[in-house]
């Protein structure tokens, strides 16, 4: 009956920046691209993020990081969703990273990331793309 | 029964094994329904149900993922584990959803005891409410103890999801309204327990009284000191919550008195009770045999659901969208009604070919 595919997208805070005014804006204008989104609050950990990602089997985690701690919680993200045997979920995310460090994790395997300023659309954009590509998992 | 695709044996091969990722997979198979997922829950259900489940229902904000959360928390003191289904609307607009329930329940997200499941409504043809139920089932068969299904509003949606939980638990708040307005909103019908959370808040007592009065009015006056049935003391839970004081009950037809409680489900004030009260609706359905009663309801239910939607299916994919459209061109231009036009398809689909070709 439903011939479309929902997309299904985690947006997850970690760490302990103190507001989420931002993941909240994203995870709205997440919805209001048809997108099923799962929103968790402030301080997830990465454990707490892999975790929920594999129980809601979410297509996409997209992380809010402004606390500069991007380099170590994408990767160890990352990590933790490739030990669960979910390395299937794209990772990918925005907040106030610098392009090099953007470059360096993507050739870690990391998806786009959206430095501030970045319209909301265009991760819609991105993740709609990326979702294309993928084929039906059993 | 259609066989497994050797994809969706192996899926259930990691389900027995109790793979989490195998669960998340096949509840997503299910809700998407894909290829051969009744196949699927047929294999899982074969196998037989045993889950004790709880409904939580109630207005937007009511504190229901607040309880699920210290519900969870008790039974996982006590060793079981849970699995939860949690339902938030989908925007009619963009088919998106935002699904904030596990935003309570992060003192959980770690816990390998616990499976938080967020589904949205997805307001697909009349499919909603079955899809729901077929998800507690494969929480059900994927083996936790107990599985709880939190549901918001009380529409025909949530009246059919509560109909597949053993108890069924409606959330209040001071700000709901009176006690005569849950009577009018058939609020009476659907709960086995009443909760107002909130408690901390000014007119929960008054809310309270206006319950349990309603309730001890539709019982009648005469109804109030009848002894527990089938030797089971129904009322043992709450009681002990106000110790001296009996609290008015309404009994339901089977015989059930539906209790209210006053929760804090913030601070987990009440929740204990709470736990206690379904216990003993709990043992109330099994003593007087109503969970038999509930379970081959809830049988002939499923089955009509699946007749329905199989038959929907197989009929929408008959009637083409170009014949359809045909048909609509004419129907504009006069020379039919949608009525001619249906009858002409529901023919076809019966004659067994598709619709015949032809003027409607
Ligand atoms: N004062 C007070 N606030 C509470 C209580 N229980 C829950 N809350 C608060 O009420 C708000 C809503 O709680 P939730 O548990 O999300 O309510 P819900 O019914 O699941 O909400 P929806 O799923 O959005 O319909 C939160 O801010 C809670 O902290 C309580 O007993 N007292
Ligand atoms: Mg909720």
């Amino acid at each position: 009956m439903t011939d479309e595919r929902k997309i299904r997208v985690l947006v997850a805070k970690p760490g302990l920046d103190g507001h989420d005014r931002g993941a909240k804006v994203i995870a709205s204008s997440f919805r209001d691209a048809g997108f099923e989104v799962i929103y968790t609050g402030l301080h997830q950990t990465p454990e707490m993020i892999v975790n929920a990602a594999i129980q809601e089997d979410v297509d996409v985690v997209a992380m809010s990081i402004l606390s500069g701690a991007h380099m170590t919680l994408f990767p160890r993200v990352k990590d933790l969703l490739r030990e669960a045997g979910a390395d299937h979920i794209l990772l990918t995310g925005g907040g106030i990273i610098p392009e090099d460090d953007a470059k360096a994790l993507e050739e870690q395997g990391i998806g786009k990331l959206f430095g501030p300023g970045t319209p909301t659309s265009a991760a819609v954009a991105y993740i709609k793309e990326w979702f294309e590509t993928q084929g039906e998992r059993v | 029964m259609e066989g497994l695709s050797p994809q969706l044996r192996d899926l259930l091969k990691r389900f027995d094994q109790g793979q989490k990722l195998a669960l998340a997979r096949a509840i997503s198979i299910v809700e998407n329904e894909r290829d051969g997922f009744q196949a699927l829950l047929h294999a899982v259900l074969a196998r037989g149900l045993r889950s004790e489940r709880l409904g939580i229902t109630g207005p937007p904000g009511a504190g229901k993922s607040s309880l699920v959360a210290e519900l969870a928390n008790h039974y996982r003191a006590q060793g079981d584990e849970v699995g939860v289904v949690a339902v938030d609307p989908s925007s009619p607009y963009s088919g998106g959803a935002l699904l904030g329930d596990r935003i309570r329940m992060n003192d959980l997200a770690t816990d390998p005891g616990i499976f938080i499941r967020s589904m949205a409504t997805r307001g697909s043809l009349g499919g909603l409410a079955t899809t729901t139920k077929e998800v507690i089932d494969l929480m059900d068969g994927f083996g936790f103890p107990r599985v709880m299904v939190e549901t918001v509003g009380v529409g025909q949606t949530e009246l059919e999801v509560t109909s597949a939980t053993d108890t069924v638990v409606v959330v209040l708040v001071p700000e709901s309204g009176d006690g005569v307005q849950a009577m009018k909103a058939g609020l009476m019908e659907i709960a086995d327990v009443f909760v107002v959370n909130k408690a901390d808040r000014p007119g929960a007592d008054r809310l309270l009284k206006e319950l349990r009065m309603a309730i001890h009015l539709r019982a009648g006056e005469a109804m109030k000191d009848i002894p527990a049935h089938h030797g089971v003391d129904m009322g043992a839970a709450v009681r002990e919550g106000a110790p001296g004081k009996k609290p008015r009950r309404w009994e339901k037809p089977e015989g059930w008195q539906i209790p209210v409680l006053a929760t804090e489900a913030h601070s987990g004030k009440g929740v204990t009770e709470l736990a206690d009260a379904v216990e003993a609706h709990r043992a109330h359905l099994l003593a007087s045999g109503e969970l038999e009663v509930r379970r081959r309801k809830r049988a002939e239910i499923r089955v009509r659901d699946v007749v329905s939607r199989e038959l929907r299916r197989v009929a929408w994919r008959a009637v083409a969208g170009e014949e359809l459209a045909r048909g609509l061109d004419r129907i504009t231009e006069g020379a039919a009604t949608p009525y001619s036009l249906a009858q002409r398809f529901v023919e076809g689909i019966l004659g067994g070919g598709g619709p015949k070709r032809g003027t409607p």
